[in-house]
């Protein structure tokens, strides 16, 4: 007992703080527009696609839900490597990341894609339009306003779970903290300001998000 | 440099595997222990308990569960209690699991049509007969299915426990990974116990959500 709290300590780091904070809103933003770009291929040749194309997919798909993004990190860069592909450890985070994060959203995707009513494929078959233009221009629209909470969910979870990369020492907000603790001592009142600000993030990076999807998704 | 034979690695990857069940089971279990104390403030006290509900879900579902790890571990020895990566482990994922559980069984609580509540007051029941013997015996069927598949989560998420030295089937891979130089093998053998484990999760409960579905 008699230990004082002092967050004062924390006072000069906050240059390295900011680094931090955009490598891990870096690796947010890239993964998420990767994953998301990624997954729309995936979740159309899971529905349409041949069927050792969509037997990969979904196999891919199961593969990584079910096991842990930090096993899936480590065999990536410390695992890849004997394979000849040497990655720095921001590549591999972005990589483990996009890999990770595109499973989900395939899954979710393909929920949306079910969702969308059959008349409307047939309705730009109908049209005349070109069997990926309809799934382009109709179909896939639709199913991202569908499923659009859902994907928003996914990727501040993405940003959260990101916390792990600094197990890589990729300089991201939570490796700043371990820095942080190890020149300061001040372990608990390192990762609390730290824990707060993801909390922040994560609120932040919703709303927003949310606020977008309305302007994207207006009218439906 | 240690040369194993692929046996003897999956041994001992598979003695880990153990705790890695002992600690998702622990977090089972006091999470949901914690989620049911946090449902019955919910519909017992509406007011504050939906609040409390709302406040504590968003605090372990906004933030990463390795600095909730951290905070357990770093934080406890400040109000003297030394703790073992077992029980820093055990406490936090317990309360990660809370949140998560809450959340879904809340769902499922919400699903039970108001007149159950209503006809079991006006049977004269108190709050926690109702819960015991109409709600959530009818919240229960439904909670199943996304009960198993948050199952899966919780497996997955005592990966991270490997991080602040608790030596389970992450830490195992990492341990025989430096001994051995053969980070491909032994990260694709740890991946695929892990799949061993969630994949019949994930399976049960889609299979059981059709189930549930069908039986509409």
């Amino acid at each position: 007992m008699g230990y004082q709290l002092d967050f004062g300590a924390l006072a000069g780091y906050l240059g390295l703080f900011l680094e931090g904070l955009g490598v891990t809103l870096g690796l947010t933003a890239i993964a998420a527009s990767l994953g998301v770009g990624l997954s729309i291929g995936g979740a159309a040749t899971a529905r349409w696609g041949r069927g050792w194309a969509r037997a990969l997919v979904l196999a891919y798909v199961e593969l990584i839900r079910n096991t842990p993004f930090i096993v899936q990190m480590f065999f990536i860069f410390f695992g890849l490597p004997a394979l000849g592909v040497k990655l720095t450890a921001l590549e591999a985070a972005v990589l483990a990341m996009t890999i990770n994060l595109t499973a989900y959203t395939i899954e979710i995707l393909r929920a949306g894609i079910e969702a969308v009513p059959k008349g409307q494929h047939e309705a730009g078959a109908a049209l005349g339009i070109r069997p990926s233009s309809v799934f382009i221009w109709v179909v896939m629209p639709q199913a991202l306003a569908n499923v659009y909470p859902a994907l928003v969910s996914q990727i501040v979870i993405t940003m959260l779970e990101s916390a792990v990369v600094s197990q890589i020492a990729v300089t991201d907000l939570t490796h700043v903290a371990d820095l942080i603790q190890s020149r300061t001592y001040r372990a608990f009142e390192t990762y609390f300001v730290i824990t707060v600000v993801y909390l922040v993030l994560a609120v932040a990076l919703r709303r927003l998000l949310v606020r977008a999807g309305r302007r994207l998704f207006a009218g439906r | 440099m240690v040369e194993l034979p692929l046996t003897d690695m999956a041994i001992y990857l598979l003695a880990a595997t153990r705790w890695t069940l002992l600690l998702a089971a622990i977090a089972f279990l006091g999470g949901g222990i914690g989620a049911l104390l946090l449902l019955l403030l919910r519909y017992g006290r509406p007011k504050l308990g939906s609040r409390v509900l709302l406040l504590y879900v968003e605090l372990f579902q906004g933030t990463p569960l390795l600095l909730q790890l951290f905070l357990v571990f770093f934080g406890l020895p400040l109000v003297g209690i030394d703790v073992s990566p077992l029980l820093a482990a055990g406490i936090a994922l317990t309360l990660y699991a809370s949140a998560f559980l809450a959340e879904i069984w809340r769902g499922c609580v919400d699903a039970i049509p108001r007149g159950q509540w209503d006809a079991s007051g006006a049977l004269g029941l108190n709050f926690l007969l109702q819960m015991r013997y109409v709600v959530l015996p009818q919240a229960l069927r439904i909670a199943v299915a996304p009960t198993v598949g948050f199952l899966t989560q919780l497996v997955k998420a005592t990966a991270l426990s490997s991080i602040v030295g608790f030596e389970e089937l992450t830490k195992a891979g990492q341990i025989v990974s430096n001994a051995t130089f053969r980070p491909l093998l032994v990260y694709a053998l740890v991946a695929l116990i892990y799949f061993a484990l969630c994949y019949p999760l994930t399976f049960c409960a889609r299979l059981l959500e059709r189930k549930l579905s069908q039986s509409r």
